[in-house]
């Protein structure tokens, strides 16, 4: 097991714990403590992708979450495989598999890498210039060829197996980043007493300590230092450590979502432990300690691999032990390179010169190159590099005055770029504080707050390890006391950052705030030069430009135009050379370019994370009633109504549904049937002005209503529509049953509770769901009585003592109820309801008892054939909104004598009694075999030019076994006055003849009703 | 996701509550005193402010009151929140802070 490109030794990798790993099919060692991608280069690898739009060879660019290139596929099995994950985050464990993705048949010969070759046809806009038409061929050509040949990773197609749990967490400071600055204030914010969670993506919390060798702090080595404090904060009660936990989004009032990935790491998981953990996180306050990220270089060919940032080949020499070549030239504008260099000389790698994009180049860093005898030259460029899988050669080039001179070629196995940090203010963005540009930082930096957050150290454009250790610790302490005396979660003024309140000795390179923003000079012919600003979405300088050309202004038109930044990276790498490049050709300043929104996720999130436990049966709550197993065990079939389940039809053996149905009808009109209603929506109404209020909610007249009866009852809205209705039994004067559609239910309460308690606050009434608390048995048909009448005690069921829509107390089998004689089939019927804990056995009690006259169960399906039989609608399918009482023959339903009732003002407006309106009708096909399409347009010439007027369309639609033919509801213009004539329906083949008809089919006068 | 104080139950966070529409819009006592185009006016017409509005709020997943809120249309964050039944507080849009 020996890597080539180990240094000898040093890291932070455990070189006694050797790992085999899998990339590609090929075997690899590495060890404890590497990731995917150290691993690789330690083994020399660095061609791990290829680009999204020219399927250009691609190696590593960072050494963090900010890597745009090295996105593998991690597979432990079919199932459980992680597409785009990045090689630089991925901790690397015995037997790990990983893939490369985005090439075909292979990573060295990638048929799509004629793109590369095609690219003066591929410019900015391409797919929105090129693939605009035909009409269809998007869906149909262009998008599946663009996805197959530009697609990033494929997800696995069977379900996820693991587990992911969502957790919510409070605490006084939330500290985000783990490294000098955030570990100063974790440390703070703890000694002041506060709760703390201190938050780090990565698997070891340090941050750029980690990647420290000479640096010392309060006269330890960084290293020591680390380990002391994170010692420190690990044994303090009030501190939380969060290693692998990503603070991916930042929402209002100091809602921020991490990502803890929890078996991510680890070879062989323990099934206890979830996958990952979603902590939706409430903090008083926030510190965010995000630190910086290095800036590449915008310069031909920068993204051969090899072509690495500068600091992150110092984190792989110092923290990772690996050299990520022999011979590196470095190309910097910044002394990062410099100190670059140095790391990387120590650790084995030779240095063939430092291009410095400066004139002047001075101060420590450069002395110390000097004289460790590297070959520094100022004002100088790279105008290009050379190798096919790997950069083999830099060209250098001086630049006098502004031009570039002859290129000079250096050999070389990598080129390390370098140019300055940004500082990462994306989660300061997210919430949403105001960026402010900082001509002398050249960087944007959180200005103006909108939550109690405040940034500290990098993330805020200060640098040097002593000021970030310093700025940390005051802004943790000045968070801790803000958490103090926290009332709300409101933020008030900015308060000016805290100034440093404790020294924190440091010593470590001073690298100063040079930098470069754009891309740099190389004379070349810019038609034939590919110099790459966003590596992921393969966005060159060229693009950005053309952009300009193009008469793109602002930067928000050059993103979605080129596709800089809106890759999975957002933009990590590429935002800030963007702004430069675009400033440049338009010759205004970056800060009037403006900058893009920054959105979650900082990194990208699974899907596993949000969806938590919500999956399969859990997804949505399912609703059943007490009569659902005795359903299923008697194979019927369910429809989902709304959350409930409720029982479709009862199959026989050898029957479908339309058998079944016709079945069912004919033994409720036969016979008698029994029917689940238990779902219906269920309000008690109960007090002193309970019939007062009853009478403002509803269009009917409750006052008269006696004690001991029914009334179908029709709720509007305030603007005159039908919104709702349900038969309402009023059991003393005090109190109404009062009954909803199915899905209705918490509208109509939401709605009643909105009047009583903002309006009619005087009023002296209680509103209580009942829905849950009652099951209901609907027994219907001619033998209904006789049904039940052994069962039941203590009512008079005659029809004289009990007639049609009548509501009495008593019981069955014992069991408390509420009878109602009512019916939605135009048959004699009886509601039984009777608490839930009951349903069952009362409904077998009923079904037992109805054997001898062949009781038949009957579902949802059967039910709506017999009310339309009867013309009696439903709500939300004959009605849609806009249908007022009148327009589906309610009218009769509404208490013309009252002065005020929800909706009654509206219904005086003339155009809600205009004789055109459309109005509830039926319709009989000629042809009786014929069933109507529910939904379909109702014309009178379908001959007629287009657009063809429309008269009304199709509500419901059934065939009617009773009546041995097809009928069918329709909402139609004018309908009432339309009766007798024909109309047609028209569908795509032919149309069909339709008579409207009165809608109650059967029993038209109502005599089957009294039994 | 905000948080939001019921004025009965204290600070909720937001999936607690459901909003009901601008406040401080009485229902008319009498409806059919009213034109057509004054009703219509009731019905449809609501201020939309920039700035502070007045909205209506219920705790639905709580004690399942009305309540009545300021919120800053531009912050999204709210001023105050208030009884059904109480004056609108005298807050002006320039107070910023949200609570
Ligand atoms: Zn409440």
């Amino acid at each position: 097991m020996t890597n080539r490109f180990r240094t000898a030794s040093g890291g932070r990798i455990d070189r006694a714990a050797p790992l085999s790993f899998r990339f590609d099919g090929q075997t690899f060692s590495g060890f404890k403590g590497d990731t995917l991608a150290s691993a690789l280069i330690a083994n020399g690898v660095h061609l791990v992708g290829r680009s999204f739009k020219y399927h250009r060879p691609r190696g590593f660019l960072s050494a963090g979450s900010d890597e745009p290139n090295a996105l593998v596929n991690v597979a432990r099995d079919a199932a459980r495989a992680a597409p785009n994950l990045r090689a630089t985050q991925v901790e690397l464990y015995e037997g790990l598999k990983a893939q490369s993705q985005n090439r075909w048949p292979s990573l060295s010969f990638d048929a799509g890498a004629v793109n590369d070759l095609a690219a003066p046809f591929l410019p900015a806009g391409f797919y929105y210039k090129t693939f605009m038409w035909p009409a269809g061929a998007w869906k149909r050509f262009y998008e599946p060829k663009i996805r197959a040949m530009a697609g990033l990773g494929v997800a696995p197609d069977l379900p996820d197996p693991d587990r992911y749990t969502q957790n919510h967490a409070h605490c006084d400071v939330l500290v985000v980043g783990a490294g000098p600055a955030g570990l100063a204030a974790a440390l703070a914010a703890a000694e002041s007493g506060a709760k703390v969670i201190l938050c780090d993506e990565q698997a070891e919390l340090g941050g750029s300590l980690l990647s420290e060798t000479t640096a010392t702090i309060e006269g330890k080595p960084a290293a020591d230092w680390l380990a002391a404090t994170l010692a420190t904060l690990t044994a303090r009660d009030n501190v939380t450590l969060m290693p692998r936990t990503t603070a991916f989004g930042y929402f209002p009032h100091n809602h921020i979502a991490l990502a803890e990935r929890v078996t991510e790491h680890l070879a062989a998981p323990g099934p206890d432990l979830p996958r990952e953990r979603l902590w939706e996180v409430r903090a008083k306050e926030v510190v965010i300690a995000a630190g910086a990220l290095e800036r590449p270089l915008v310069f031909p060919d920068n993204d051969r691999p090899g072509v690495l940032l500068a600091d992150s080949a110092r984190t792989y020499a110092n923290r990772y032990g690996t050299k990520v070549g022999e011979r590196a030239v470095i190309f910097t504008a910044c002394d990062a390179g410099y100190r670059a260099a140095l790391d990387l000389k120590a650790a084995g790698v030779s240095i063939a010169a430092i291009a410095d994009l400066r004139a002047e180049v001075s101060g420590e860093l450069p002395s110390r190159a000097l004289a460790a005898g590297i070959d520094v030259r100022p004002s100088t460029v790279l105008v290009g590099t050379k190798g096919r899988l790997r950069v083999a050669s830099a060209q250098l080039a001086k630049v006098t005055k502004g031009a570039v001179g002859p290129a000079e070629t250096i050999a070389c196995d990598s080129v390390l770029m370098s140019g300055g940090f940004t500082p990462s203010v994306h989660l300061f963005s997210q919430s949403r504080g105001k960026l402010v540009w900082d001509g002398a930082a050249g960087a944007y930096l959180p200005g103006t707050s909108v939550e109690r957050e405040r940034s500290a150290g990098a993330c805020r454009g200060v640098n040097g390890l002593q000021r970030v250790l310093e700025d940390g610790y005051a802004q943790g302490e000045a968070a801790a006391l803000a958490a103090r005396t926290y009332t709300s979660p409101a933020r008030g003024a900015t308060p000016a950052p805290a100034a440093p309140s404790r020294s924190i000795p440091a010593s470590a390179e001073d690298l100063g705030t040079d930098g470069f923003i754009g891309a740099t000079p190389h004379g070349r012919n810019p038609a034939f030069t590919k110099a790459f600003v966003d590596w992921q979405n393969d966005v060159t300088a060229k693009d950005l430009k053309l952009a300009t050309r193009e008469g793109m202004r602002s930067i928000e038109h050059v993103k979605r135009y080129t596709t800089t930044g809106m890759a999975t990276d957002q933009g990590k790498t590429s935002n800030m050379n963007a702004l430069g490049i675009v400033s440049e050709a338009l010759d205004t300043p970056v800060p009037k370019i403006g900058l893009t929104t920054f959105r979650p996720p900082f990194t990208p999130t699974t899907f596993g994370l949000f969806a938590g436990a919500a999956r399969g049966d859990v997804f949505d709550p399912v609703r059943k009633t007490a009569i659902h197993d005795w359903a299923a065990e008697h194979g019927a079939a369910f429809e989902d109504v709304g959350n409930w389940k409720r029982a479709h039809y009862f199959p026989r053996a050898g029957e479908d549904m339309h058998a079944a149905v016709a079945r069912e009808c004919k033994a409720v009109r036969a016979s008698v049937g029994m029917f689940d209603a238990s779902t219906l929506g269920k309000i008690e109404v109960v007090g002193p002005d309970a019939a007062e209020f009853m009478n403002r909610m509803y269009t009917n007249a409750w006052a008269k209503l006696e004690p001991g009866r029914l009334r179908y009852g029709v709720m509007l809205r305030e603007d005159g529509f039908v919104m709702d209705d349900g038969v309402v039994g009023r059991m003393a004067a005090d109190r109404f049953h009062v009954t909803t559609t199915t899905g209705g239910a918490p509208r109509v309460l939401a709605h009643m509770e909105d009047y009583l308690q903002t309006e009619w606050p005087d009023l002296d009434v209680w509103l209580t769901s009942t829905t849950e608390q009652w099951s209901v048995i609907a027994v219907q048909g001619p033998k209904a009585r006789e049904v039940i009448a052994p069962l039941i005690e203590g009512i008079d069921l005659s029809k004289e003592a009990f007639p049609h829509m009548s509501v009495r107390e008593g019981t069955i089998l014992g069991v408390p109820t509420r009878l109602f004689s009512v019916s939605f089939t135009g048959e004699l019927g009886f509601e039984i309801n009777v608490p839930s804990a009951y349903g069952r056995a009362v409904w077998e009690a009923v079904y037992a008892a109805g054997e001898r006259f062949g009781i038949t169960p009957y579902g949802t399906e059967t039910m709506h054939v017999l009310r339309a039989e009867k013309g009696y609608i439903i709500v939300g399918q004959e009605t849609d909104g806009t249908a007022t009482p009148d327009d589906v023959n309610l009218g009769w339903a509404v208490g013309k004598a009252k002065k005020d009732f929800v909706g009654k003002r509206s219904l005086l407006r003339e155009s809600m009694s205009a004789p055109d309106r459309r109005q509830l009708v039926g319709l009989k096909t000629t042809d009786p075999k014929i069933v109507l399409e529910e939904g379909a347009q109702i014309v009178a010439d379908p001959a007629a030019p287009v657009p063809v007027p429309m008269l009304g369309f199709v509500t419901s639609s059934y065939h009617s076994a009773v009546l041995g033919r097809s009928i069918a509801l329709a909402m139609v213009k004018g309908g009432r006055a339309r009766i007798g004539t024909k109309l047609m329906v028209p569908m795509p083949t032919h149309a069909i003849e339709v008579e409207v008809v009165e809608p109650v089919f059967y029993d038209p006068k109502g005599e089957r009703l009294n039994g | 996701m905000l948080i939001i104080t019921c004025p009965w139950c204290g600070a909720r966070p937001e999936v607690e509550f459901r909003y009901g529409g601008e406040a401080h819009i009485a229902r008319p006592a009498d409806p059919s005193a009213l034109t057509d185009a004054e009703w219509a006016d009731f019905l449809y017409n609501r201020t939309n402010p920039k700035g502070l509005h007045a909205e209506r709020w219920r705790h639905i997943h709580g004690c399942g009151r009305y309540f009545n809120a300021l919120r800053d249309t531009v912050s999204d964050f709210f001023v105050t929140t208030y009884k059904a039944g109480e004056k609108r507080p005298d807050i002006d849009a320039s107070s910023g802070g949200s609570k």
